[in-house]
């Protein structure tokens, strides 16, 4: 039987968290994401024993979920913007380790301290690697609280299938609003013993050894290439978007998140204008579906790109299309969410400017 | 020449010369040897024979490449002896 | 007709002990612990750090807890301080070695766990995650090795530097006018309720290399019947970077930074659980 919940975006992610059968929760308040922490604290011990604690800091918290990641089990933070810069330098250490964990940014608007309004405006910082050295998060973009629930328990699975942390890339508005959610069955805390892990060496093995120190640069450029036929082959195979309304589509928006769903409503503006307008939603932002635009791109007169940013992702749509067809931008920054209408009112623009 | 009651085994190509068990010995035993390692340092090397065993050169060594051997005549007196089964049987105690 | 086999083939065995060797099996009262790995450590002749290493593992193989032990190594001259240990491992972050042993710890509470951090690690850089990783009383023991200077960056100035003592990052000597005075770090642990067990020693001297180990001994102990946290100070040297030879430099330690630093316990539990000889109560 399906379990429907009307939920808060924040506690949907928390209560998919517990059911997943997550081993330990490490954070640190942070408007707008604090309620993940309060509700795992509420919830967690009494229904599965799970280990939450509130850290000194976002820079204790990472590196708690990277000693506790190194054990094997199922580890996860939570934070928005300024707190995942802090996390940054433990985050590049868990990527070379190779340790699976998720992290979770609910964005605020940036940067500096900003504002607590949602925004996109991590979006480089989580696709192209925001600490340091050439690694690469899982990132994957809900649109929906349901997404938010549906993402932790995909969350896990691609990080223990890739032993890489995934990030899940939400904004203050998911994790704030309220939506109704169909929640998985909880389960089991496993306790499996992965040879990798620092679970105390017997005999029977060698000593696990977890770090990113490779002082030798043979070595060091070895550990490079691993990462990186890893990461090519999660590009092969993890790659994750929506298509809506693309077949006949003469201009089709790009979007992530949110945002997407405000292009919906764009898109349904502009057809009842008479023009045919599609969405592209890529899912997972690492890997980004470039070839799958790319193939999009020859059907298609042109891509309008819209972001709660400057401009972030549609540097990845350009690389994708390659030139082959105009790539528009329009966004919005410091927390405002674009309007269906100032979208339509782009999309107009541009199609008059093409019909032209 | 006194009675050797103790000994020790230096790892001497682990050595790095640091001369602290030299100064830990109580006994004035060690030295540093005129040759050298294939890691080029000068190592220690046990010059009188009058050692008690009493590990404190090893103890203050960093390499952790002492071995420390000691003698003692308690070993192997019999504590106890079992009442005649097919004849006598000595019972040791090691320490 | 056996036992007369076997007395005479001891009695013959016993004769040529006597007139060759002491170095037997039998006599045998000190050797590296099994735990500290063959591997020649990388540190400089004379570092405190090779005792420290070594006391850890004896400890680990008298509480027979190799397989229940992971260590966590910071950034610092002991940054490759996995490769001596025959343990699990985790290689910390500059400073974050506590919030990792934290992590570690709270997903495996019947695992021991240490870490194993210098002065810039644990009290500069890393000051936040000490105090409150001692705060929240985990039940991890801290290692704290304390020689005053940056050892692997080049002898910069540490926390803990003297006033007046050179590196070259103060290379008249630290003002204290300029950069403060040196921080006594385990004085201020020792004030917080979640510490159970805080204590200053040296491996200086064979008799301080006693002590060292008991307190590390007793760290392990406290931890296995879940009492808090254990924090053990252990005063050493650095005589590359204080350019000095390591006799001098024990020397110096002796005059210089023990009189700043005194030995000795700085919290002890009011009822010290019963248990020596390493058996586990």
């Amino acid at each position: 039987m399906k379990e429907l919940k009307l939920m808060k975006g924040n506690e949907a992610l928390a209560e998919a968290a517990i059911r997943a059968g997550c081993d330990g929760y490490f954070g640190y308040p942070i408007t707008p994401q604090s309620e993940v922490l309060e509700y795992l604290a509420n919830e967690a011990k009494k229904r599965t024993g799970m280990v939450v604690l509130q850290a000194e800091s976002e820079i204790a918290a990472i590196n708690m979920i990277y000693g506790a990641a190194g054990t094997g089990k199922k580890v996860m933070t939570s934070s928005s913007s300024p707190g995942i810069s802090l996390m940054q330098e433990g985050i590049s250490y868990i990527a070379c380790a190779e340790l699976p964990c998720l992290l979770v940014n609910v964005v605020r608007g940036g940067p500096g301290l900003g504002t607590i309004q949602p925004s996109q405006g991590d979006y480089f910082q989580a696709v192209k690697g925001g600490g340091h050295g050439d690694y690469k998060l899982i990132v994957l973009a809900p649109s929906t609280v349901q997404e938010m629930v549906d993402h932790v328990k995909l969350g896990f699975e691609l990080a223990f299938k890739w032993k890489n942390p995934v990030m899940i890339l939400a904004d203050g508005a998911l994790g704030q609003m309220m939506e109704k959610v169909e929640l998985f069955p909880q389960m089991e805390r496993t306790n499996e013993i992965y040879p990798w892990a620092t679970t105390g060496k017997t005999k029977d093995r060698e000593r696990s050894i977890i770090t990113s120190l490779h002082i030798q640069p043979d070595k060091m450029q070895e550990i490079n290439l691993h990462l990186q036929r890893k990461y090519r082959e999660i590009e092969k195979e993890e790659i994750r978007y929506e298509m809506i309304d693309c077949e006949d589509a003469d201009l089709v928006l790009v979007a992530f998140g949110l945002v997407a769903r405000i292009c919906q409503k764009a898109a349904g503006l502009a057809k009842e204008k008479g023009i045919k307008v599609g969405i592209f939603r890529p899912i997972s932002l690492f890997p980004y579906p470039y070839k799958e635009l790319n193939k999009l791109a020859d059907k298609v007169k042109g891509f309008l790109t819209v972001e709660m940013n400057a401009g972030q992702m549609v540097e990845d749509v350009r690389l994708a299309v390659n030139g082959k067809i105009p790539v528009e931008f329009t966004g919005k920054m410091g927390g405002i969410i674009p309007t269906p209408e100032e979208i339509l009112h782009k999309i107009e623009e541009i199609y008059v400017g093409e019909t032209a | 020449m006194a009675k050797v009651k103790g000994d020790i085994i230096i790892d001497i190509e682990k050595c790095k010369g640091c001369e602290l068990c030299a100064s830990a010995c109580p006994q004035d035993s060690l030295e540093l040897s005129r040759k050298i390692n294939s890691k080029g340092y000068h190592y220690i090397v046990k010059i009188e024979d009058n050692c008690t065993g009493c590990t404190n050169c090893a103890l203050v060594c960093p390499e952790g490449i002492i071995k420390v051997y000691r003698k003692t005549d308690k070993k192997k007196e019999p504590i106890a002896t079992i009442a005649n089964v097919t004849g006598d049987i000595t019972v040791t105690v090691q320490s | 007709m056996n036992e007369k086999r076997m007395l005479e083939e001891e009695k013959h065995f016993e004769t040529i002990i006597a007139e060759e060797s002491v170095c037997t099996n039998d006599n045998l009262v000190y050797e590296k612990p099994e735990t500290l790995t063959d591997t020649p450590m990388h540190y400089c002749p004379g570092c405190g750090h090779g005792v420290a290493h070594r006391l850890i593992a004896e400890v680990i193989d008298e509480l027979g807890i190799q397989d229940k032990t992971i260590g966590v190594a910071p950034v610092g001259c002991s940054v490759f301080a996995y490769n001596y240990l025959n343990i699990d491992m985790t290689e910390a972050a500059h400073g974050r070695a506590s919030a990792v042993a934290t992590g570690i710890k709270r997903v495996l509470p019947d695992k021991y766990v240490f870490s194993y951090q210098g002065d810039g690690d644990l009290a500069a850089i890393g000051t936040g995650e000490t105090i409150h990783t001692c705060n929240r009383g985990e039940n991890i023991l801290i290692i704290f090795i304390n020689n005053g200077i940056y050892g692997m960056t080049g002898g910069q100035m540490a926390p803990t530097t003297l006033i007046g003592m050179k590196s070259t990052t103060t290379p008249f000597g630290r003002e204290v006018e300029v950069m403060g005075n040196p921080l006594k770090i385990t004085e201020l642990i020792a004030q917080l309720p979640g510490v159970y067990y805080c204590t200053r020693v040296a491996v200086n001297t064979p008799n301080n290399v006693r002590k060292a180990k008991k307190a590390i001994l007793n760290g392990f102990k406290y931890q296995e019947l879940k009492k808090g946290l254990s924090f053990v100070e252990i005063v050493s040297n650095c005589p590359s970077n204080w350019k000095m030879t390591p006799l001098e430099s024990n020397k110096w330690l002796e005059e210089n930074m023990l009189p700043f630093y005194p030995l000795g316990d700085l919290k002890v539990p009011k009822n010290p659980p019963k248990a020596d000889k390493g058996e586990l109560i």
